[in-house]
């Protein structure tokens, strides 16, 4: 079990959070993009073997979303990654 | 290749059995192939199989980063059934499952395909509702299932609990001709087929590089050095992914660790499988008498193949209610393996942006019941370049054109 640091309650239990999925790009205006840019918003997101950037919600806690960094291998959340999302 | 044959057991018993031989070659890459295969797992072996049976195209490697059936083929918990809500899944599914009643005697190898039943659990007014659905979907396409009573459930399934409280059984779904086979047996026997007319099965070689030229695939590098293909299929589940990108173009997959145990062995107590998917808990008895257990996906994407504790207590927690026989067994082993899971749950047998690569991906949860339908699928794209009518809908375009699949609406939880 993963112990998630919560930027408001510390580390806790992995049970008490909700997965977000990975941070993918940012939505874009659909009146902007051609139609193949926005399947590839609906459709793709990172799934590297790594670190990866990814959204948590601290569901059963104090109810805040935050963004950790986390390797897909060793589960290994890592504290000062290299690059922002 | 060696028949094997009753005669043959005979012969051997009065030589020792010296003279079997291995089923099949340990090769070493030639300098060029017609089609590569990358994945020496079921799906990959049955691709390469039906190429040479259906297509007539031998001259063909598959090539595998570990060892033969050791991913998702030697770590799924070997059901099979075909009762799917969407025709598209139904034909492709229910076309592998027939596939597999004949495969022990068209490979000459036993996979031990036991057609002993697949009854999926109806716990939630919602659930039985669905699987009534199912159920006439699956009349309307000619999978034969019947929708089951609990009473008579009770009477298929002495051990089963059907009053709750928790997680009542409101009804079934069955299929009578679903059932299990021997996973390991399944990639063995493709295996042993292709060896004996030439293809080359090429083990402990991973992919590095991918060489393109123009729009095409020249060659691949590999630890065991540079192979020249014309035609280059990834059939690699869970890495799929990390091999596109070799090949420079993404896919809509997510990679997840999904887990299974089996309990120490005990007497027979349940002759058929049962699906518990509210609580995303899959049980059959094994030959050997262990109870096998299929578990939910890990709660976050990755890599590792190993499964998180929580999922497995999660599992076993309610299928307690349903099966308290089982409350006092120990675990034997616990497993997991990486599965490729799409938006839809409905895997991907698809051209690329790549000319010559084709892709065989995405089954998710529950890719062993596919391998003979999917390895014919795949096969006939790879052969003509074109899908045929099993592998057409389920291309990569379905999601520029949003015509998904929908399966996880059908089965409520990851299949």
């Amino acid at each position: 079990m993963l112990l998630i640091h919560c930027p408001f309650c510390k580390n806790r239990n992995e049970t008490e959070f909700v997965y977000g999925g990975p941070v993918g790009a940012n939505r874009p205006d659909p009146n902007l993009v051609s139609d193949e840019e926005w399947v590839d918003y609906l459709t793709m997101v990172p799934n590297p073997m790594g670190p990866v950037y990814e959204r948590w919600w601290h569901a059963r806690g104090c109810d805040q979303w935050f963004i950790i960094c986390r390797d897909t291998v060793t589960h290994e959340i890592l504290e000062n990654p290299s690059e922002e999302p | 290749m060696k028949k094997y044959s009753a005669f043959a057991l005979v012969k051997e018993a009065f030589n020792n059995h010296l003279g079997w031989g291995r089923a099949w070659r340990h090769a070493q890459p030639k300098k060029r192939y017609k089609v590569i295969i990358v994945g020496a797992g079921g799906h990959g072996l049955a691709t390469a199989y039906y190429l040479g049976k259906n297509f007539g195209i031998r001259d063909v490697a598959v090539i595998e980063k570990g060892w033969l059936g050791g991913g998702n083929t030697g770590r799924n918990t070997t059901i099979i059934r075909s009762n799917y809500l969407q025709e598209e899944s139904a034909a492709i599914y229910e076309k592998s499952r027939s596939l597999y009643e004949t495969l022990s005697q068209e490979l000459n190898y036993n996979i031990m395909f036991s057609p002993r039943g697949v009854m999926m659990l109806c716990q939630t007014e919602h659930e039985l509702r669905a699987m009534k659905r199912t159920y006439y979907a699956n009349r309307l396409f000619g999978v034969q299932t019947e929708m089951v009573s609990p009473m008579r459930m009770k009477e298929m399934i002495p051990i089963i609990n059907t009053d709750g409280p928790r997680y009542p059984i409101l009804g079934g779904l069955w299929q009578p001709r679903g059932g299990t086979a021997r996973h390991d047996a399944v990639a063995w026997g493709y295996a042993r087929a292709i060896s004996s007319w030439g293809a080359d099965i090429i083990e402990n070689c991973e992919v590095t590089g991918i060489v393109r030229e123009a729009s095409k695939v020249a060659s691949i590098q590999t630890t065991k050095g540079s192979i020249d293909c014309e035609k280059l299929c990834f059939v690699v589940a869970g890495s799929s992914s990390l091999l596109a990108e070799l090949a420079g173009f993404r896919l809509p997959l997510e990679s997840v660790a999904l887990q299974a145990l089996v309990s120490e062995p005990i007497k027979p107590v349940m002759d058929c499988v049962v699906m518990a998917n509210t609580v995303h808990g899959y049980m059959s008895q094994s030959d050997k008498g262990e109870m096998v257990i299929g578990g939910g996906a890990d709660g976050c994407n990755n890599y590792s193949q190993r499964g998180s504790f929580q999922h497995i207590e999660e599992t076993v927690r309610a299928l307690i209610e349903t099966f308290p026989i089982i409350s006092r067994l120990r675990q034997l082993r616990q497993w997991g393996g990486i599965v490729d899971m799409t938006g839809d749950r409905s895997p991907i047998i698809s051209k690329t942006p790549v000319e010559n690569i084709f892709l065989n991906c995405g089954w998710g949860t529950g890719g062993f019941k596919a391998i003979p339908g999917s390895g014919w699928a795949t096969a006939e794209l790879v052969a003509h370049g074109n899908p045929g009518k099993l592998a057409a809908p389920f291309s990569l375009a379905r999601f520029v054109e949003g015509r998904m699949i929908d399966e996880s609406i059908a089965a409520a939880v990851a299949h």
